[in-house]
């Protein structure tokens, strides 16, 4: 089977423009992602689109009417957060099972502010408030609660995740924020479920990120392999079983098993790693996936951000990009977001927060519901 | 709040919760006859080994323990906050994420495992056409039982 290849890639700033569309956000992504490669829409054999939002609403489809409509097939995915990753994947499937040679993908979400989702039902009353809670920070502050429980993780070390990735982002000028939140800043803010305050969430934002992919053949016939990027590695699961899953969620076991997946697909171990964009969506988050990605043992997730050797300059830099935390997340986009972000460290051209000598990078996201999406890219 | 008697006339919160011929509430649940799984709820099938047609229904333990916890300070328009959202280990099997009552919502007094009840009451909203609800709360097992 082929190797596949990003030959392009981008994202436009994370922000909120209430006045556009969702297809004019994607079509401009879509339009940076096949200017970085030097090809056009014309080029393009399929394109793979992520949006959660308007899943029902032939997103793919809007964003070639604002681009150019070739007539090329379009699959429109919806995966809840791993919704990008999920479009990247089915556009990597395509090439290297050899039935396309050159396609794209594209992420684009447009978000409401505030919490996500209502509590108002149809029928009946919302059980919000009487069966717990189920709003995204109480169902990430349970899984930091189950972190506090077995390993007994503070609030403090939960906080200072969210330290670390505002500080990124202020060196990323296509983040939502460069705002630097010191300790006390992000721990005197509103609480929201504990111990996620309202700085330890991810920011709603409006966002679109696209990626070109290319067989081994094609890369080499348009010469494009001096700034491509080789997919070591794309693994998606599912939920496995697990006690207590159907009551809470449990990301840690789908994490592990797409975490397990890519590194043997890759033929890598988390020591050949040497950054990391995976899926704060609360702070509490982070911390529990450098165990389930093997960047540290079980039970030293607290000791890792106490150590800052997941910032940036530290042994094994997580969200460079700033994050979701401060980057913004807008769901369908954030997956392909990830890629641009590896790729750009991997090429080198990231300035002021460039991993240094940065070689192979991985991405994870996961979506509640649940799926988890990992990819291991290596520079070419 | 917690007024058992009359719960029949009440619309269960959820479709577990089930009342004994003499008007009792409980949780319905199902067992696994191939690898003993218990479930909240009735099905027929197994999640965790995919065995079918082996699923016993059984009557779940109001006796558990508080296996997580979060204190919620800000939800959705109109629900009462601070309060605390909780999953709790059934006693036999099972699991559950419900409200736990009678306790200060405050993070530094609630202990992981602290063993539990859980009660029905009245849900304590009214839906649009003025129908009221039967749930379940969890309640510390030290705590003053109602008289
Ligand atoms: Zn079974």
């Amino acid at each position: 089977m082929t190797e596949v290849f990003v030959v392009g890639t981008d994202m436009i700033r994370f922000g909120r423009f209430p006045h556009r569309t969702v297809a004019n956000l994607g079509g401009e992504a879509a339009l940076l992602a096949l200017d970085d490669a030097g090809l056009t829409i014309k080029d393009m054999q399929a394109l793979y689109c992520g949006n959660n939002i308007l899943a029902n609403r032939m997103v793919g489809q809007q964003v070639l009417r604002e681009i150019g409509q070739t007539g090329i097939p379009v699959v429109n995915c919806a995966n809840a957060c791993a919704t990008g990753a999920t479009a990247f994947r089915e556009g990597w499937m395509a090439i290297k099972s050899g039935v396309y040679d050159l396609v794209l993908c594209v992420g684009v979400e447009q978000m409401g502010k505030g919490l996500l989702g209502s509590g108002e039902v149809e029928t009946g009353i919302s059980p919000e408030g009487i069966l717990g809670s189920m709003t995204t920070p109480s169902v990430f502050a349970h899984v930091g609660m189950e972190h506090s429980r077995r390993y007994g993780t503070t609030f403090e070390q939960f906080a200072k995740v969210s330290v670390k990735n505002h500080h990124h982002s202020s060196f990323n000028p296509k983040a939502m924020y460069q705002v630097e939140t010191p300790l006390e800043e992000v721990m005197n803010a509103e609480m929201i479920s504990y111990p996620n305050t309202k700085l330890m969430c991810s920011v709603n934002v409006d966002g679109s990120a696209a990626a070109v992919l290319a067989s081994e053949k094609m890369a080499k016939k348009l010469g494009l392999m001096s700034r491509a990027v080789r997919v070591r590695a794309s693994a998606l699961t599912s939920d496995p079983f697990t006690d207590r899953n159907l009551t809470t969620p449990d990301f840690n076991a789908v994490t592990r098993l797409a975490a397990g997946v890519a590194y043997e697909m890759a033929g890598l171990g988390p020591d050949d790693i040497d950054l990391v964009e995976l899926h704060d969506c609360f702070a509490t988050a982070e911390i529990v996936h450098y165990e389930n990605l093997g960047l540290c043992a079980d039970g030293e997730g607290g000791r890792m951000i106490d150590s800052g050797e997941t910032a940036l300059g530290g042994r094994i830099p997580v969200n460079v990009s700033g994050g979701l935390l401060s980057k913004g997340h807008p769901l369908g986009a954030t997956g392909i977001a990830n890629i641009y972000e590896l790729t750009t460290h991997l090429r080198g051209e990231a300035g002021q927060r460039q991993v240094e000598g940065a070689r192979i990078g991985m991405s994870h996201v996961v979506g509640l519901g649940t799926a988890c999406a990992v990819h291991v890219l290596e520079k070419a | 709040m917690t007024t058992e008697t009359g719960s029949a006339d009440l619309k269960p919160m959820t479709p577990f919760i089930k009342h004994h011929a003499d008007g009792r509430p409980y949780l319905s649940g199902s067992k696994c006859g191939a690898c003993g799984e218990v479930y909240v709820g009735e099905r027929s099938t197994c999640a965790r080994c995919a065995a079918r047609g082996v699923m016993e229904t059984v009557e779940l333990s109001t006796k558990g323990k508080l296996y997580n916890f979060t204190v919620v300070h800000r939800s959705f328009p109109g629900v009462v906050t601070p309060f605390v959202s909780a999953i709790v280990e059934l006693e036999g099997g099972g699991s559950l994420k419900g409200n736990l009552i009678d306790v200060e919502p405050d993070p530094k007094t609630l202990k992981f495992d602290m063993p539990v009840d859980v009660v029905f009451a009245d849900a304590g909203k009214a839906d649009r056409q003025g129908g009221r609800y039967l749930t379940y709360f969890f309640k510390p097992q030290n705590a003053q039982v109602r008289a």
